[in-house]
């Protein structure tokens, strides 16, 4: 069984970004940037299946422009077989990332699709159940425990009052949640093997899918900033505080 | 504009979510209907005609609706979409889980973690870890939005609306219902309470947390956590706050040996008060902290019990 895992190029977790002058995005100029942590629980996912012997081949994909190949790369060196960049230079929306995606299982017919349940820019937390739902395709999102037997995911989900076990026909979308698994670093040697491992760049043009951008933001603004409080010297001065000045319990 | 509603409910108990996603669809000046699927949700049904707003509740009941799972349910939205021009559910698991599926469906964008509605296609919505808010236009022909309910009220129990019931049913050859762990707890939802007082890695261990629980019982408070003691295996998955676990924003947040990191941050910083407990000065919960009270939480814990 081939897995496909789709990947997104996104700031890294340490960055606290900010809001740019104009208020029209955020400031990404000299920003580190790199694998979505979700993304990379789902390739790490997909590479333990290979290294089980359930799965023959991982295949990593991302959208986006050409630098998203440094993340491709990093991909390789965890372990995945092949990548391709779907390249695009304008960012398509939600809707468009998963009609690229469905394009590219049409070609490659995957048995398993694993994504991150969420990229931590967009906090979207959409693609993997739209990709379900275009491809026809049953889903377990927010997975924390992963097995494949006979022709079935069995998915263990994060859900608000607990977990929640599902058995998925195959093919099947899975979305990580943080528990899944905990990703491995590139060791030396498979960094350099990555560069010899094969990058497919394929022009969204080419793949004869329409792609919009229905959702466009018209301004983006700092959160409501949020002053630093005072500092207690007691518990009996904080029980005081929280009381007689916050009057907050009783 | 019409708007239908996704209604969340567990054991014949409609949740709070549905009072507030009607105070939001309140802003499209349309008729608001509510659709309630699952096995056995007559009695929800009849919770959700109270609620003011309601113009009309859906009731589909079906085997095929149990567990709310995602695969049919999208089904028997897409064939009802064509009536609406908005759909709504809450930024909750099932609901993410749930309305992405839909869109696609439907062709259409989906909006996540919606806080404020400006006008009929333009929303307000926190990204990057809510460092960042951005106010988004939907060009897509209809609306499909999950909602952060926090950021809205609830309506109250004075409607009286009609409840239709429906006979679609689409069998699910695709997923199984395995089981579900519930975490019990006589204690308020994390997303509900009004008090909340949440430990991180500071705690040490999982038997460590009934120093939380004394003060949580004279509190009337939920237990919270952050990721690290989650992963720790301190506490249940559930009791996670943050960027990518729960949103809060309760009256009083109490931080226990909670360092105050972006992700911890993004999911209890609109809390009205909050404290801070941390035996490192330089803590960054210190920032966003109303009160800070520096030293060993095992030192602390048992006497903010005492005093309360
Ligand atoms: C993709 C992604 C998503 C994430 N999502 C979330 C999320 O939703 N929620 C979340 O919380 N985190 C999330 N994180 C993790 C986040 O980055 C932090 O690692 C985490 O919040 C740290 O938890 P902590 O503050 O408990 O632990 P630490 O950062 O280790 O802090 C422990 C604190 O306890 C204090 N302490 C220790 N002993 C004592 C004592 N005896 N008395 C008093 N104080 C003491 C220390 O001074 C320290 O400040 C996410 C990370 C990633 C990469």
């Amino acid at each position: 069984m081939k897995i496909l895992v789709p990947i997104k190029r996104v700031v890294d977790y340490n960055v606290k970004v900010k809001v740019n002058r104009e208020e029209t995005g955020v400031d990404l100029t000299n920003v580190k940037m790199a694998i979505n942590p979700f993304c990379e629980i789902a390739l790490e996912e997909a590479i333990r299946l290979k290294e089980k012997g359930i799965a023959s081949e991982v295949v990593t994909v991302s959208i986006g422009p050409q630098v998203c190949q440094e993340q491709l790369r990093t991909g390789l060196a965890l372990g995945a077989d092949r990548a391709i960049l779907i390249e695009s230079e304008q960012a398509p929306d939600a809707l468009s990332i998963a009609k690229l995606l469905r394009q590219v299982v049409e070609n490659e017919q995957p048995g398993l699709v694993i994504l991150g349940k969420q990229a931590i820019d967009s906090d979207n937390n959409q693609t993997g159940q739209m990709l379900a739902a275009l491809l026809g395709w049953p889903q377990g999102t927010f997975a924390s425990k992963l097995e494949v037997k006979d022709n079935e995911a069995w998915v263990t989900r994060e859900v608000d009052g607990g977990l929640q076990t599902l058995a998925l026909t195959l093919p099947a979308i899975v979305t990580t949640d943080l528990r899944l698994n905990e990703p491995r670093y590139a060791s030396l040697p498979n960094i350099m093997k990555a560069k010899r491992k094969p990058i497919d760049v394929i022009a969204v043009a080419d793949l004869g899918i329409a792609v919009n951008s229905n959702v466009q933001t018209i301004k983006v603004t700092p959160p409501a900033k949020r002053e630093a409080g005072i500092k207690v010297a007691s518990v009996a001065e904080l029980v005081e505080k929280l009381k007689n000045e916050a009057k907050v319990i009783g | 504009m019409n708007v239908l509603i996704y209604a969340e409910h567990e054991h014949g108990q409609l949740k709070g979510e549905t009072a507030k996603l009607l105070s939001a669809a309140e802003r499209f000046a349309g008729e608001s209907h509510v659709l309630v699927a699952g096995d056995n949700c007559q009695a929800v049904a009849e919770q959700v005609a109270h609620l003011a707003g309601v113009s009309k509740v859906l009731v589909a009941e079906h085997s095929c609706y149990a567990h709310q799972l995602a695969e049919p349910v999208s089904q028997l939205i897409e064939q009802l979409a064509s009536d609406y021009d908005v759909i709504l559910a809450a930024s909750t698991t099932t609901g993410k889980n749930l309305l992405p599926r839909v869109a696609a469906l439907l062709d259409v964008n989906q909006i996540s973690d919606v806080i404020e509605i400006q006008t009929a296609d333009t929303f307000v919505r926190p990204f990057y870890a809510g460092n960042a808010i951005a106010t988004v236009k939907s060009l897509d022909s209809k609306k499909v939005l999950t909602i952060r309910t926090a950021a809205f009220d609830s309506v109250l129990n004075t409607g009286q609306a009609e409840i239709v019931s429906l006979d679609k049913v689409f069998e699910n050859g695709q997923s199984r219902f395995i089981d579900e762990t519930q975490t019990k707890s006589a204690r308020p939802e994390l997303t509900a309470a009004d008090v909340i007082i949440s430990g991180g890695r500071g705690m040490q261990s999982g038997e460590n947390f009934v120093l939380l629980e004394g003060i949580a019982d004279k509190l009337g408070a939920a237990i919270g956590a952050s990721r690290a003691a989650v992963d720790a295996g301190f506490v249940p998955n559930d009791l996670q706050v943050g960027q990518t676990g729960k949103i809060v924003a309760p009256n009083l947040y109490i931080a226990v040996g909670i360092s105050g990191a972006i992700q911890h941050l993004a999911g209890m910083k609109d809390s009205k008060i909050i404290v801070a407990i941390n035996k490192d000065e330089d803590a960054p919960i210190f920032q966003v902290a109303d009160y800070g009270l520096v030293g060993d939480l095992f030192e602390i814990l048992p006497q903010l019990e005492a005093q309360l």
